[in-house]
């Protein structure tokens, strides 16, 4: 469990009010929360809390109906995914999102490969970068796939296509990492590599996780964040979030998880 | 197959079909000399369809507009230079790809079908309704480019032989290009988009701007298909622009086998041969008028049992999965 105090200084990332609404239905409302590097923010909140468009919105994926996400200065809300994608914010997906022909070591050079003023070289041989082949290779060893490069993509078991996706979201060589549920559908062993990998990335990376993972919640957190309803209910340290009456009462179900 | 061998076919195919005019001059000739025509408008669609993932319904148009380019700037009974009439009509087409793609490709799916057939169309009626290059009658090419080097003429293409050398030549050269291309990191950026667009897009590739870029390449390879074919027959009519022509090449890739380049090759051989032998009076008959008929169940077979095309029965002797996995 973590304990120290939260990184000061400036945020990397910052969300000043923040919604998303789709017709009538408000997914995202008025959420400010900050991004710090060296720091994992977890989010939390029951289905529909509106976590993964939360992430959406930060992503580019969907656009803001109101708020800002200030990033490196500047208000990065309304610009597109790849946009984003190339100021350093990477993220994961919730369901699996990657290419299931290519080998496992192409899923991760493509990623790489977005990040070079060169993939445009239009004659010359897309596996001769050698640049561009390590930062992949690098990319597979921290994930843990340096021996299933060969693989094709869609004959990995799950747990590893989890790993494969957060791969190819360091081969772009993000400063923010977005990972939406990382552990879903993964079993304890499995899990247990991806707490140590996302661990081990969290000296260099601001990191937004969303987890429902209790155990995996608390042994990375520095700051937790619980939403309700596109809400934000309680947000700071997990000891401050554990003992608030409200969260506990509306979400982490009281007792057990007082004093575990 | 082996791997050398693989690597080898196409040089040899090449060698071989180099040679062809010394044992057959007349109608064989001609015929392959448009099946290789067609090999190369099928290929540039195979661009986007079978590597971009993009299903065109109107790559007739940029055909049928290199056709009539030429058709235009040949004066009269004289022949044109080959040598800027070429380029003036693939930058034409490029530029009208280039256009035209800026606004189809906001569009996906079915939807993408039917805005590029719709452009294909628009121009099929502008050719057919205006005067600019004959109306619906069309109008002739009396002479043949010409390839002159000063006062030396390089190649007759008068000559079928010449002709058909200069045809086979520039298919080859069509399809080194797109090998080369298709293998570099541009290529894999493009079957990455056809594969996940939008894990692509959560990448940082500007998919539109690749697109965009595969779209215009497609088209300007297709000019170079219809001003040969235009150069072939000598006349063009608005019928080359039409959305039966879009369709015929769309089959062929099909027929083929999408996403192999070679499989297109394949495909127009394939195409224009059942074409002929279907229609052919001595052997079907009174069944013959109704070709088509007999194509379109031999199309809907290839695609139960032959999804992969053509070229999937050469791909089942491959050890490896194609083409994701060519190297590494």
């Amino acid at each position: 469990m973590n304990e120290r105090p939260a990184v000061s200084g400036e945020p990397i990332l910052r969300t000043k009010s923040l919604s998303k609404r789709f017709g009538g239905l408000v997914a995202v409302s008025d959420i400010s929360l900050d991004l710090h590097v060296g720091e994992v923010h977890v989010v939390i909140g029951p289905n529909g809390a509106g976590k993964t468009t939360l992430t959406n919105l930060l992503s580019g994926d969907l656009l803001p109906t109101s708020g800002q996400v200030m990033f490196g200065g500047r208000d990065i809300a309304g610009c597109s995914s790849d946009q984003i994608s190339r100021l350093g914010i990477g993220r994961s997906y919730q369901k699996t999102n990657i290419f299931l022909p290519f080998t496992v070591f192409e899923n991760a050079r493509l990623a790489a490969q977005s990040r070079t003023p060169h993939a445009l070289k239009v004659f010359s041989r897309a596996a001769d970068f050698a640049e561009i082949n390590q930062r992949a290779e690098a990319a597979l060893e921290a994930a843990g796939l340096t021996q299933r490069a060969g693989r094709v993509a869609a004959t990995l078991s799950h747990g590893e296509q989890r790993q494969l996706e957060i791969a190819m979201c360091l081969a772009t060589q993000p400063r923010v990492l977005l990972l939406d549920e990382p552990l879903a559908g993964m079993g304890p062993h499995e899990s247990q590599r991806m707490v140590e990998l996302i661990k081990s990335l969290t000296a260099d990376h601001a990191i937004m996780l969303i987890e429902h993972d209790m155990d995996a919640v608390f042994a990375l957190a520095h700051r937790l964040t619980v939403m309700v309803n596109g809400e934000v209910l309680e947000s700071g340290t997990p000891a401050a979030v554990r003992s608030s009456p409200a969260v506990q009462l509306a979400y982490l179900g009281g007792e057990e998880l007082l004093h575990d | 197959m082996n791997s050398r061998l693989t690597r080898f076919l196409p040089y040899l195919v090449v060698g071989l079909l180099a040679l062809f005019p010394l044992v057959e001059s007349t109608f064989y000739l001609q015929l392959l000399t448009k099946v290789l025509i067609m090999a190369i408008f099928a290929m540039s669609l195979d661009l986007l369809v079978g590597y971009t993932g993009l299903v065109s319904f109107g790559h007739a148009a940029y055909f049928g507009l290199a056709g009539y380019a030429l058709a235009l700037m040949t004066p009269g009974y004289e022949a044109v230079s080959l040598w800027w009439s070429l380029p003036a009509a693939i930058a034409i087409c490029a530029l009208f790809a280039l256009i035209t793609g800026m606004l189809v490709l906001r569009t996906r799916g079915i939807y993408f079908i039917m805005v590029t057939m719709a452009f294909a169309q628009m121009l099929y009626f502008v050719f057919h309704d205006t005067k600019l290059g004959g109306g619906s009658d069309g109008a002739y090419i009396y002479a043949k480019p010409s390839m002159k080097l000063g006062d030396v003429e390089l190649v007759n293409l008068e000559k079928p032989a010449q002709f058909y050398w200069l045809v086979l030549f520039l298919m080859a050269a069509t399809y080194a290009l797109l090998q080369r291309i298709l293998g570099s990191s541009f290529g894999r950026a493009l079957l990455g988009i056809k594969v996940n667009e939008h894990r692509m897009r959560a990448l940082g590739f500007p998919v539109f701007r690749y697109q965009l870029a595969s779209f215009t390449l497609a088209g300007s390879l297709a000019g170079i298909s219809g001003y040969l074919a235009a150069m072939q027959y000598g006349f063009v009519n608005p019928e080359i622009l039409s959305w039966h022509q879009s369709g015929a090449v769309l089959m062929m890739v099909i027929l083929g086998g999408m996403g192999t380049l070679y499989g297109a090759v394949i495909g127009s051989f394939a195409f224009i041969m059942l074409q002929e032998v279907l229609s052919n009076q001595a052997w079907f008959g009174a069944w013959a008028k109704h070709w088509q008929l007999a194509m379109g169940i031999l199309i809907m077979l290839v695609a139960l049992y032959l999804p992969q095309g053509l070229a999937g029965l050469f791909a089942r002797f491959r050890s490896k999965p194609m083409p994701e996995s060519a190297d590494e």
